[in-house]
C-alpha cells in the first residue's frame, strides 16, 4: 500500500506493506536513522517521534495510521542549520551522555513545554515517564528543559 | 630543552562535550544504523531450556528456507572455545582461565544459552528460520541457587563442579575480637540479580574488507575482542579488525563478548557482510547480569565505636559459565570490610555455578554489593550504642599510611570524614512527613571502590597526539566511549596542553587497527590510563615543537609558551604555530608523538588458580593471613581507590510500604574534575543506577527460566521515580590520573541501597535486609516490627 504524510516538513510517500511499524518505515525505508530502536515494545521512548504534534512510539504505531499525519523526528528541530534553543540547553548542561535516548527525550519535552510553559521540575519528571536513560540520572536532562522553559517563558513575557 | 611548564587552563572548566551536538541532532551512526550492500541479517538461535541435554539438531529444513544463505552449529566453528576471562590490553592474563562454547555441543546450562547462527537476506527471512531450526532437547535437573549448588550431590553445572572459585583473607584474631567487643552484630543480606539496562541492544555489522581482513564493527567497551574473534575463526590476529561506535550505554554489559564472534564468524563463512541486532528480550534473557549475593556479617565494636572485628561470609552466583566471577568476587573480597580500618578481618568468599544466566562485569564490579552489607551494619553498631551516622563513620575511616585486610597500603589522601560530613549536613532542614501514615528517615552510606586494572594485569594504554599543517590537533586512542565523556576528556587535555582551541581538536577512537590500543573502557580506567597516555603523548609533543619554535627565535624553550594557536616568547615576540610546524619539518622533527603510560605493576599476591570448565578442580584461595600490621604491604591489588559518601532523606509510606526518596546528596573526592560536568554526570546517573538496584529492579527467575525480558517487567527509574540527586565533588588532587583525577565511573553506584536501607531504619525502625527495598517487603517488614506475621 502507499501511504503519504509530511516528515520534519516535507510531503513523504511510501510504498509499505500494512503491518509495518513507522520506526521501520523511518529507518529502512527512509533512512531516517534519528529514531531509536530501544525496545520495540512501547516501553522505552528511544523511538519518540511527534505525531502532529504529540509524542508518540513510533515502534508501536503501523504505519498506515500515519497517513495523511504530520511526523516530527529530532532533525526536524534545526532551524536554517541552527539548533533549536532546547537541544542548545541539553548541550550546556552535560543532559546528554551516550545520547541513545536523547531524540525521543527531546522530542517529549518539546510537547511537554510548549504545551505547559511554566511546569515545574516534578511536572517535567512526570511528563518524561515513558523516556527511559540509563546514564544520566536524568538530573541534568530537567536541569536542560527547565532552563530552557524559564528562558521561553521569560522572552514570551507578559 | 622543554619548555615553560603547560598550563592546564582547561582542565576543570565546563566544557560542553564535543560530541553533544551530534547526539542532540542525533547524526551519530550507532552500531544498529550501519549498514553495508548486499548486507545479511543475523539472529541467535537459544536454548529455551536453563539445563538440557541436546539429542539431535536438524537445520536441514531450515537451511532450505527462502532467503536463508548461512546455518551455523557448534560443528561449523572451528575453535569453538571462547576464552572469557580478564579482556583488553593486558600483558600478563595470570592464573585465571574460564572459558566457554561459542555455540553450545551437546549440554546447554542456561535458558538462552547460543547453539546456532541463521543469516538471511532479510531479518524476517532469519528470524522464521531459526524457528524452524528443529533441536531435540532432553531437559536435565538443574541448580537455581546457591545453597542447593554447593550441597553435596548436588547435579553438576560443569564437571569439575559447582564451586567456580573461592577467597579468604584472616587478618588478626577474630574470634578473640569478637569474643571481647562491646556489640556484636549479626547480620545476613541478600542483593539481587540485574541488568545492566543500557538503552541501546548489542548491536553490529561485519564484512571482510578490500584487504581481507574481517572487520567488525560494533558496540563494544573492548575493541580487543578482536584477538577473540581471530582465535574462534582460526587466523592471525593482525586478520581481524574492531571498529568501536559510540556506546549508547555499557556498565559492564559490553565488557564481555557480545556480537563480535557471531559476527565474525558469518561473515567468515558466507563471504558477505551480515549485521545482527539483539531484540530487548534477547538482551534481558541472555545477556550477563550483575551476580545475586548471600552476605553474612558478624560486626564487633568498642563501646566508642571503634569496629573491631569483621567477620564476612559471601556467596554469589555465577550463573552458568565463569565469565569474570573470579574476578568480580575478588573485588567483593578485598572491599569486604568497607572503607574502615579494621584490625580483626576474616572474609570468606565463594562463587558457584547455576543454571542461572550467566553473570560478570557490571559497574561497580563486586566491590558494589558489599557495600549495602557493611554499611547496613555500620549503622546498625552506631545505632546500638547511640552514636550518629557520620560519627561512627569518622571514628574508623582509612587514613592514608592504613593497611587493607588484603595487606594493601593506601598511599592516597582518604576524605571520607569530610565527605560524610558534608552529604549529611547537605540534606538541610528536615522534611516534615506530609501525612500520619507517612514517616521520614535519614541514612548515610559510605564506600571505596577501585579505579584501575589489578596490578597483576600490567596495563597499559597508549595515546598518539599531532598536529595537521594548519594546526589543526589530532588524538587518536583506542579508547571507547560508552557515553561518560571519554573521549571529549582526552581532547580537553590534549587541548590544554598544546594551546588549542578546543574546536581545532579532532578524536579518532576504538579502532582495533588504526588507533593506538589502550585497553577496555571499565574498571573506571579510561581517564586515569588513556588521560595519563594523552597527557603523556602532548607534552612530549609539546617539547618537540617548542624546542623547533626555541631555535627559530633564538632563545631557551623555557622562554616559550603554547597558547591560543601560537607560539609566545617571554620577550613579547609570537611565531604563528602553522611557522613553527613548517620549521618542524625543515628541521626532521615529528609534528606528533606516540605515548604509552602504565600503571603501577605488581605480583599476584597468594597462589591464585581458579577452577571452572575444562579447567583443573578448583582451590580455595588464601589472600592474605597473619596480623595486619600497618605497613605490611605485600598485598597490593589495585592502584587506588575512589572514596565516597552518600545520604539521603526518604519517606515511608506505611500503608502502602512505598519509599519515595525526597533528598540524596552524593559526595566523592575525584582527585581532580576534569570536567566537573561530566564528573557530575557520572555521580547522578550511578546514583540513579544504585537507586534502581534498591528500590525497583530485579530479573525474576523461576526455575533458571526469566520472567522479566521486557522493559514492561524489568524496571529501571523513571524520571519520577527518582529525586535530583545532588553531587558534591571534592578535589583532593590526589589521584593517579591525570593532573590528580580519580576513576568516578563505578563509584557512585555502591552506595544507594545502603543509604536507602539506613534511611528507612531511621524512618521507621524496619531492617530492610533483601533488595529490591519494595512496597511489599517494606510492609513485611513492618508487619513484623509490629508482631505481626508478614
Ligand atoms: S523502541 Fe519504541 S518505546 Fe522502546
Ligand atoms: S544518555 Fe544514555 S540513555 Fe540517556
Amino acid at each position: 500500500m502507499i501511504v503519504r504524510f509530511t516528515l520534519n516538513g516535507r510531503p513523504r510517500e511510501v510504498e509499505t506493506e500494512p503491518h509495518r511499524t513507522l520506526l521501520d518505515v523511518l529507518r529502512d525505508t527512509l533512512g531516517q536513522l534519528e529514531a531509536k530502536e530501544g525496545c520495540a515494545e512501547g516501553a522505552c521512548g528511544a523511538c519518540t517521534v511527534l505525531l502532529d504534534g504529540r509524542p508518540a512510539s513510533s515502534c508501536l504505531t503501523l504505519v498506515p495510521l500515519v497517513e495523511g499525519r504530520r511526523v516530527t523526528t529530532v532533525r526536524g528541530l534545526e532551524r536554517d542549520g541552527r539548533l533549536h534553543p532546547l537541544q542548545e540547553s541539553f548541550v550546556a548542561h552535560g543532559a546528554v551522555q551516550c545520547g541513545f535516548c536523547t531524540p525521543g527525550v527531546l522530542l517529549t519535552a518539546l510537547w511537554y513545554v510548549e504545551k505547559n510553559p511554566g511546569a515545574d521540575r516534578e511536572q517535567i519528571r512526570q511528563a518524561l515517564g515513558g523516556n527511559l536513560c540509563r546514564c544520566t540520572g536524568y538530573t541534568k536532562i530537567v536541569d536542560a528543559i527547565e532552563a530552557w522553559s524559564r528562558r521561553a517563558t521569560a522572552e514570551a513575557g507578559p | 630543552m622543554s619548555g615553560a611548564p603547560d598550563r592546564p587552563d582547561l582542565i576543570g572548566q565546563r566544557i560542553p562535550r564535543h560530541d553533544a551536538r551530534d547526539k542532540v541532532t542525533a547524526t551519530i551512526a550507532y552500531a544498529a544504523d550501519w549498514a553495508m550492500p548486499g548486507m545479511l541479517h543475523a539472529v541467535v538461535v537459544r536454548s529455551p531450556y536453563p539445563s538440557a541435554q541436546i539429542r539431535r539438531l536438524d537445520a536441514a529444513r531450515a537451511s532450505a528456507m527462502p532467503g536463508v544463505v548461512a546455518i551455523l552449529t557448534a560443528k561449523d566453528v572451528p575453535h569453538n572455545t571462547l576464552a572469557t576471562d580478564v579482556p583488553g590490553q593486558t600483558t600478563t592474563v595470570g592464573p585465571l582461565r574460564a572459558h566457554l562454547h561459542v555455540l553450545a555441543e551437546d549440554r546447554v546450562r542456561y535458558q538462552g544459552e547460543p547453539v546456532a547462527l541463521v543469516a538471511a537476506e532479510t531479518l524476517e527471512q532469519a528470524r522464521a528460520a531459526a524457528e524452524a531450526v528443529e533441536v531435540d532437547y532432553e531437559p536435565l535437573p538443574g541448580v537455581f541457587d546457591t545453597a542447593t549448588a554447593l550441597a553435596p550431590g548436588a547435579p553438576r553445572v560443569h564437571e569439575a563442579g559447582n564451586l567456580l572459585a573461592e577467597w579468604r583473607i584472616a587478618r588478626g584474631d577474630v574470634a578473640a575480637a569478637l569474643a571481647g567487643a562491646a556489640v556484636v552484630i549479626d547480620g545476613e543480606y541478600e542483593t539481587s540479580f540485574v541488568d545492566s539496562g543500557y538503552i541501546e541492544p548489542e548491536a553490529g555489522v561485519a564484512w571482510i574488507d578490500g584487504d581481507g581482513v574481517v572487520t567488525i564493527r560494533l558496540a563494544t567497551q573492548v575493541i580487543e575482542h578482536y584477538r577473540d574473534v581471530a582465535e574462534v575463526l582460526g587466523v592471525p590476529q593482525n586478520r581481524v579488525r574492531v571498529i568501536g561506535t559510540y556506546v549508547g550505554g555499557g556498565f559492564g554489559g559490553k565488557e564481555d563478548v557480545t556480537v563480535e564472534v557471531y559476527l565474525g564468524l558469518l561473515a567468515w563463512k558466507t563471504r558477505r557482510p551480515v549485521k545482527m541486532v539483539w531484540t530487548r528480550q534477547e538482551s534481558l534473557l541472555s545477556r550477563a547480569k550483575r551476580h545475586p549475593y548471600r552476605l553474612r556479617y558478624r560486626t564487633g565494636a568498642s563501646r566508642s565505636g571503634e569496629i573491631v572485628a569483621q567477620q564476612v561470609e559471601i556467596v554469589g552466583d555465577s550463573g552458568a559459565y565463569a565469565y569474570l566471577s573470579a574476578l568480580v568476587l575478588l573485588y567483593s573480597t578485598v572491599t569486604a570490610a568497607g572503607p574502615y580500618r579494621v584490625p580483626n578481618v576474616a572474609v570468606h568468599a565463594r562463587v558457584a555455578y547455576t543454571n542461572n544466566p550467566p553473570t560478570s562485569a557490571m559497574r561497580g564490579f563486586g566491590a558494589m554489593q558489599v557495600v549495602f552489607g557493611y554499611e547496613s551494619q555500620m549503622d546498625r553498631v552506631g545505632a546500638a550504642l547511640g552514636l550518629d551516622p557520620v560519627h561512627v563513620r569518622e571514628v574508623n575511616a582509612l587514613r592514608r599510611g592504613d593497611t587493607l585486610p588484603v595487606g594493601q597500603v593506601i598511599e592516597t589522601h582518604v576524605a571520607l570524614p569530610v565527605l560524610a560530613r558534608r552529604a549529611w549536613d547537605s540534606l538541610g532542614e528536615p522534611t516534615p512527613p506530609r501525612a500520619p501514615h507517612v514517616r521520614v528517615g535519614r541514612g548515610l552510606a559510605c564506600n571505596l571502590q577501585p579505579y584501575g586494572r589489578i596490578v597483576w594485569l600490567h596495563d597499559w594504554s597508549s595515546a598518539w597526539v599531532g598536529f595537521e599543517m594548519d594546526g589543526s590537533l589530532v588524538v587518536r586512542c583506542g579508547a571507547p566511549d560508552v557515553g561518560g565523556g571519554q573521549a571529549s576528556s582526552l581532547c580537553q587535555i590534549a587541548a590544554g596542553v598544546l594551546g588549542v582551541p578546543l574546536a581545532r581538536v579532532s578524536v579518532h577512537i576504538s579502532d582495533s587497527a588504526l588507533t593506538p590500543l589502550s585497553g577496555t573502557t571499565t574498571a573506571s580506567r579510561q581517564l586515569y590510563m588513556s588521560g595519563n597516555a594523552t597527557l603523556k603523548a602532548a607534552r612530549e609533543l609539546r617539547e618537540q615543537v617548542l624546542g623547533v619554535a626555541a631555535s627559530m627565535l633564538g632563545v631557551a624553550a623555557i622562554e616559550l609558551d603554547l597558547v591560543e594557536g601560537e607560539v609566545r616568547a617571554r620577550d613579547g615576540r609570537t611565531l604563528a604555530l602553522k611557522d613553527v610546524l613548517a620549521g618542524c619539518a625543515r628541521a626532521s622533527v615529528p609534528r606528533s608523538r606516540l605515548a604509552v603510560y602504565h600503571a603501577p605493576a605488581g605480583e599476584p599476591i597468594g597462589f591464585m588458580k581458579v577452577g571452572g570448565p575444562d579447567m583443573a578442580p578448583h582451590t580455595p584461595q588464601t589472600l592474605a593471613h597473619g596480623p595486619a600490621e600497618p605497613g605490611r604491604g605485600s598485598g597490593k591489588v589495585f592502584p587506588d581507590y575512589t572514596f565516597g559518601a552518600h545520604a539521603a532523606e526518604v519517606e515511608v509510606d506505611t500503608e502502602t510500604g512505598v519509599v519515595r526518596i525526597l533528598k540524596y546528596v552524593a559526595a566523592h573526592d575525584v582527585g581532580r574534575a576534569i570536567n566537573p560536568t561530566s564528573v557530575e554526570g557520572q555521580i547522578q546517573g550511578g546514583v540513579v543506577q544504585g537507586l534502581g538496584y534498591g528500590l525497583l529492579e530485579e530479573v525474576l527467575l523461576d526455575e533458571g527460566v526469566n520472567q522479566t525480558t521486557s522493559f514492561a517487567s524489568y524496571l529501571i527509574p523513571a524520571a519520577g521515580d527518582v529525586p535530583d540527586v545532588q553531587p558534591i565533588v571534592c578535589e583532593s588532587g590526589e589521584g593517579l590520573g591525570p593532573y590528580g583525577a580519580r576513576g568516578i565511573g563505578e563509584p557512585p553506584i555502591g552506595p544507594p541501597a545502603a543509604a536507602i536501607a539506613n534511611a528507612i531504619a531511621a524512618a521507621t525502625g524496619a531492617r530492610l535486609a533483601r533488595l529490591p527495598m519494595t512496597g511489599e517487603r517494606v510492609l513485611r517488614a513492618l508487619g513484623a516490627l509490629d508482631g505481626k506475621d508478614g
